[in-house]
């Protein structure tokens, strides 16, 4: 192993001498390739006016707000979930106590898909990756002493998000806040399931019809709620390279402002409720010019496409979390350095909000120190480094600002293409995305196994055995009996014939395709639980299955 | 002409997560096996029958979950109550060191952790299979 590595040096050492370079090729992940440096030459159209603009104007390259975090540092919003409501509660207040600024919930699958925790179905997922929520008392206890009013809070939540999301609503009234002033996220994103999360159920045309029926209700009723965060993250996540991530989300954005607009919404509102969610990966300057490219897509096709009046939206307000696939299981710990890089880049891309990865996730759910460790990470980048203190500092690099142009343009000609073949639902449904993402993540297997990727204890500089000098965090399996007893102690409690009544209202609403949140809004309040409403609609809507693509 | 091996991949449980499944799938196509992709959302009962319905040589489960403890257990029961002997089963995904074990006290061949190269997976499932003939 040492004398592998002091040869690779030597021949490094003799090509350099020579004049030659390292690789022959060097190029970002989405295979940009890249020169030597960068010249003004190479930004010589850049209008400063035009394609930049200050901080907090048209169009938003240099970041959305005037004084970015010179005002407010971004919000640290951890991802987290697993176990009881009660164990994740207790994590969150945790969390909060350890600089958390705002909440971000994972389910576990079975929620994700939206099966009660005793469904036959749940068998061995119960609150394994993420907390199981399955009734309004689940969220009661999620939410005990903290105030749901004063928080904001993430739900990661797609397929259920209407039921999760009228729970939300219930219980914020209860605690005496008026909906106008709650705020918060559902990630109500669909489209991308499809893509890359995986998490529906429906056919795509229910399961957008749902989405819609949630953006509808909140823009009447809970203004200050973002009903949808169209997101890229689950999308790269699956394989795609940094620039389908990008075209892909604007897309799916795209199509969303379309459905709204069907919908006879009004679009100034709608769309100042918009928001994103980005993966952040290895190549430090690519997800920089991702994060400013999108911004200034987004504004121009809101501004120029949908002639959308109201500049607040205009603005792509984002949240990002550090990509999880770049995580490594060999040498666990060196994930804290990825972690810290990546997140330097989503801040310096200008990111609203920030989940840092916890070092241990290419194991097991983050340890309660993992976590703490992720969390105080973003605090570092904030107080000691300075990076918060001049908006957009990289901003008139010629490398970041060449990147960024190439980036959007490479974005919009995959637009063109998406939209070519007749858009995003006929692409999800024709395979195209599934067929693209498999080419990237065989790609980029194939480049790592072949060095032309290179990761730390991975394809280079391996360690001579696995180890690791933590505990894993296991999810025990006595959590299904306890969540059984508890679910048949709920459904004993409840009138029964009332939630008869409105499961089959409920069915009735969903076949004349009439407003849904209304009535769910009753089910959660009559005590139905999560399984039975999304049985309602699966009734309904029937389920669907990808193409078996690979 | 040598037979080829048949491989079923699968992923057991609700879990999404299909980028490893995929990957490894396209990756042993590759190395020349026939690939039966399962796709998401097989019940333990639905991998065994799919398995003995397509006559796979190798079973490869990729969970990321953590449901590997009971999910994993199960296939190997059915296949047993079917009297499925000459199927072997591996298993690719987040499993904590402090699980191998478990899994191959269960029937499990080998557990093959992220980062693990498709031509050592290969290697693996040729040289059991051969051993086995």
């Amino acid at each position: 192993m040492v004398l592998k590595q002091i040869e690779l040096e030597r021949k490094e050492r003799e090509r350099a001498r020579k004049g030659l370079e390292r690789k022959n090729r060097f190029e970002t992940l989405s295979g940009i390739g890249v020169k030597q440096f960068y010249k003004p030459e190479d930004i010589k159209n850049l209008s400063y006016e035009k394609d930049l603009g200050d901080p907090g104007h048209y169009p938003f390259t240099r970041g959305i707000y005037e004084t970015m975090y010179r005002g407010k540092l971004w919000t640290i919003r951890m991802f987290s979930g697993f176990g009881s409501p009660i164990e994740t509660n207790s994590r969150w207040k945790d969390l909060i106590a350890h600089g958390e600024t705002g909440l971000s919930c994972a389910f576990d699958y079975p929620t994700l898909l939206g099966y009660d925790s005793d469904d036959p179905l749940a068998r061995g997922e119960v609150g394994r990756c993420g907390v199981s929520v399955s009734c309004i008392k689940d969220m009661e206890d999620l939410w005990s002493g903290i105030p749901i009013g004063k928080v904001t809070v993430n739900y990661t939540i797609n397929t259920p998000a209407i039921y999760v999301l009228a729970c939300h609503f219930a219980l914020a009234e209860a605690q005496g806040y008026s909906l106008t002033d709650v705020s918060g996220t559902t990630q109500n994103d669909m489209l991308k399931e499809f893509i890359g999360q995986k998490s529906y159920r429906f056919p795509p045309e229910p399961h957008i019809n749902i989405v819609i029926d949630i953006i509808k209700f909140c823009v009447k009723n809970a203004p200050r709620w973002h009903p949808i965060s169209v997101s890229g993250y689950h999308i790269r996540e699956a394989g795609a390279t940094p620039i389908q991530e990008l075209a892909w989300t604007i897309m799916n954005g795209i199509t969303y402002i379309e459905k709204c607009i069907e919908a006879r919404l009004n679009i100034d509102d709608v769309a100042s409720t918009f928001s994103f969610f980005f993966a952040c990966g290895d190549n430090f300057f690519e997800e920089i010019a991702k994060f400013r490219a999108a911004r200034r897509m987004w504004a121009k096709i809101m501004r120029e496409r949908f002639n959308v009046v109201k500049p607040r939206a205009w603005i792509l307000r984002f949240h990002t979390q550090t990509a999880g696939h770049t995580l490594t299981y060999q040498y666990p710990e060196l994930n804290i350095v990825r972690v810290a890089i990546q997140a330097l880049a989503a801040i310096l891309g200008g990111t609203q909000s920030l989940h840092t990865n916890s070092f241990d996730e290419a194991i097991c759910v983050p340890t309660e120190k993992a976590a703490k460790i992720a969390t105080l990470t973003q605090r570092i980048i904030a107080h000691e480094t300075g990076v918060a203190d001049v908006i957009d500092p990289l901003g008139g690099s010629y490398y970041i600002e060449w990147l960024t142009n190439e980036m959007e343009e490479r974005a919009w000609s995959e637009i063109e293409r998406i939209e070519r073949m007749g858009g995003v639902v006929e692409c999800i449904k024709n395979g195209y995305f599934l067929i693209e993402i498999a080419k990237s993540a065989n790609e980029y297997r194939r480049k790592i196994e072949k060095k032309e990727i290179e990761k730390v204890g991975v394809n280079i500089l391996q360690p001579a055995e696995l180890k690791y000098d933590f505990k894993p965090l296991k999810v025990p399996l006595e959590l299904e009996d306890e969540r059984r007893k508890l679910l048949n102690e709920f459904r004993r409690n409840r009138d029964q014939q009332k939630v008869n009544y409105i499961l089959d209202k409920l069915r009735k609403t969903a076949e004349k395709n009439d407003h849904l949140f209304p009535v769910v809004f009753e089910a959660v309040k009559a005590k139905a639980t999560l399984g039975e409403v999304m049985y309602v609609f699966e009734e309904v809507y029937g389920k669907y299955r990808e193409p078996a693509i690979f | 002409m040598e037979k080829k091996v048949r491989v079923l991949i699968a992923k057991p449980g609700l879990n999404g997560h299909d980028r490893g499944a995929k990957v490894v799938a396209r990756g042993l196509a590759e190395e020349g096996m026939e690939v039966i992709y399962a796709g998401l959302w097989n019940t333990p009962e639905q991998i065994v029958e799919t398995a003995i319905q397509e006559d796979v040589d190798v079973i490869g489960l990729s969970i990321l979950s953590g449901a590997h403890d009971v999910l994993v257990p199960e296939v190997l029961r059915i296949l047993k109550e079917r009297g499925i002997n000459n199927v072997i089963v591996v298993v690719g995904g987040t499993i904590p060191l402090e699980d191998i074990k478990f899994l191959k006290d269960h029937g499990v061949k080998e557990v093959f952790l992220p980062g693990t190269p498709i031509a050592d997976i290969a290697k693996f499932i040729k040289q059991i299979i051969h051993k086995a003939e």
